[in-house]
């Protein structure tokens, strides 16, 4: 980034670190496979040979009570997923609760970050207040909000009536279901965003506020034109992480709801689970997992294409 | 007003709605707690603190549910993954830092490459290479796919490219192999991200769901989620023991948090941002 203007002393310091081979030469192939060995070995086996027998899978109409491939599909299992509706409404339940979750828990998330760096004392409590959700096991979260969204009793409602609004069934009504999950997800997974903005506010440099407040700047337009743009990397970031985090989606709907009411919000995940571990059709489950991973994948590839940008503006 | 004063009521207000929203996040939280403070039959009450606060739905949770198991399992099988996914990934790091040899960088993306794979799409051919392997029900089937993780490499890595080089030159010259630079000079100063890495393993083989709900069907070596994802049926409308072991399943964690509060938040800031 500042290599054209970095000082001499900077630049040997830089080329000492970087990728210039050393005098030593080549010589540390054997050892470097003995160091890489133990993690490539569980990689192999635990990850890529899975993600490739998955492949296979989905060529096969694969059962869990029989041993074996079974007989061979072709794409008849693709085929199938493309047309079923069950697929398409739980991709569809997935790519909603993506909707509903990510705005919020960006912008939020950013707001809150802006706030805490302007507060002098104590941060160490907000950190704590918005964090410690995270740290709990989805388990957990999913019995609080439970029964905070008791029809009759639970503490919303009653929040609720005392100023004088109606509170909806949250989760017992198919088109509030979803949205009360996104307000637990949002209370849950905040912190975590929280946190990268707040490392990426810290390092913005402080005398370029300094310098605009003797611009004559005010808060609101320092925060438009050096607070937001030097956060885009962070953003992006923060972007993406939570849009692939909100479409792996699985815990919540599953303990609080099982999917329902009617299947109102059986994520896509579940899905595969559904098909693979109650229907025991896993060579069907292993087609749908496959592309419910293009998915992802082409939200990764639209990430490496930001940052790639990005790096080039830098 | 002047703009100092502007300024200074500015600050305020933000304290206020920051102040306002923390509450806000904590209510939950105390309620929980509030809740599980109160006999079952007063529940219903939507009061705070009521007059005859009492322990009995912790201790019932503690009598009547096998809790204190699940947290021996859920202990056993973090910590297994979490200290396999700090060996091997600093161990791959150090490699891919330290020492020179072909398709290095080749290495490297295909570690980075496991960062895209969504870890549930994987569960399907898991579970059958579990059951070939004769694993099912065992910790190992709930660790083992854990403790291969990129981004246990990739926080190593960019730990290690920080540190200088001189300091191996010297131990070099001592004719000290690459093992014990490893082990005495590398790893020593690499504390922050043994932290980091082991406390995101910790936590997040810890609070996992789906994955141990799937290979542990028997009922003795459930790990906490499960654990409580399974009884909460069980105990209908006594909302005070259900809090109870939702307060008691978090415990554990949330001591880490407070403990290792600072490494967790440097971990997360560190994670890809300064890339």
């Amino acid at each position: 980034m500042t290599a054209e203007t970095a000082e001499p002393a900077v630049r040997t310091d830089r080329s000492a670190r970087e990728d210039v081979p050393p005098e030593r030469g080549r010589g540390s192939g054997l050892p470097a496979a003995g160091f890489l060995a133990p993690f490539l070995l569980l990689y192999l086996l635990f990850i890529i040979g899975p993600g490739l027998y998955g492949l296979i899978m989905s060529f096969f109409d694969t059962s869990a009570v029989k041993p074996g491939l079974s007989g061979f599909a072709g794409f008849g299992n693709y085929a199938e997923a493309l047309q079923s509706g069950d697929f398409w409404s739980s991709l569809w339940h997935t790519l909603w609760f993506t909707i509903l979750t990510t705005p919020p828990l960006i912008i939020v998330a950013f707001l809150l970050a802006l706030l805490a760096d302007r507060v002098k004392h104590g941060r160490w409590f907000f950190r704590l207040a918005f964090f410690a959700p995270y740290i709990l096991p989805s388990a957990v979260v999913a019995l609080i909000w439970i029964w905070l969204y008791t029809p009759g009793l639970g503490l919303i409602e009653t929040a609720l009536g005392k100023i004088g609004v109606t509170a909806p069934n949250w989760l017992g009504d198919p088109n509030w279901a979803m949205p009360s999950l996104a307000l637990t997800t949002l209370w849950w997974t905040l912190g975590f965003n929280f946190v990268l903005y707040l490392a990426g506010l810290q390092e913005i440099p402080r005398d370029l506020y300094e310098a605009s407040s003797m611009d004559g700047a005010s808060p609101w337009q320092q925060i438009r034109s050096i607070t937001i743009p030097m956060l885009g990397r962070t953003t992006t970031l923060v972007a993406v992480l939570q849009v692939i985090a909100s479409l792996k989606v699985f815990d919540q709907m599953y303990i609080m709801t099982s999917g329902g009411p009617n299947f109102a919000t059986r994520s896509i995940l579940q899905y595969v689970y559904d098909q693979g571990f109650t229907n025991f059709r896993i060579g069907y489950a292993s087609a749908v997992s496959m592309l419910f991973f293009l998915v992802v994948l082409a939200v990764s590839a639209v990430w490496f294409a930001l940052v790639r940008r990005q790096e080039k503006e830098v | 007003m002047s703009i100092e004063t502007r300024l200074k009521l500015f600050n305020r207000i933000c304290a206020g709605v920051l102040i306002a929203f923390a509450l806000l996040w904590l209510v939950p939280l105390l309620w929980a707690l509030d809740t599980a403070l109160k006999p079952n039959a007063e529940t219903t009450k939507t009061t705070w603190l009521i007059d005859n606060p009492t322990l009995g739905a912790f201790s019932r949770t503690l009598r009547d549910t096998d809790i204190l198991r699940w947290f021996g399992s859920s202990l056993f099988i973090s910590t297994l993954t979490a200290v396999g996914a700090v060996l091997t990934g600093s161990l791959a790091a150090y490699a891919l830092s330290r020492l020179r040899f072909r398709h290095r960088n080749l290495v490297f993306w295909f570690v980075l490459a496991g960062i895209m794979i969504p870890s549930q799409v994987l569960i399907v051919p898991q579970f059958r290479e579990m059951d070939s392997f004769g694993l099912l029900n065992t910790f190992w089937a709930v660790s083992l796919p854990q403790i291969p993780t990129a981004i246990a490499v990739f926080i190593f890595k960019q730990f290690f490219d920080g540190l200088p080089r001189e300091l191996e030159e010297v131990a070099r010259m001592d004719g000290a192999g690459f093992l014990r630079i490893y082990r005495r000079i590398i790893m020593p100063l690499a504390r922050p991200a043994v932290a980091a890495v082991a406390i995101f393993t910790f936590v997040g083989s810890w609070n996992d769901l789906l994955w141990p709900l799937l290979v542990l069907s028997n009922p003795d070596i459930m790990t906490v989620p499960v654990g409580l994802a399974t009884v909460q049926g069980s105990f209908g409308i006594r909302y005070a023991d259900t809090m109870a072991s939702a307060i008691l399943g978090a415990i554990p964690l949330v001591a880490v948090f407070l403990l290792f509060q600072r490494n967790i938040v440097e971990g997360i800031a560190g994670t890809g941002l300064k890339g």
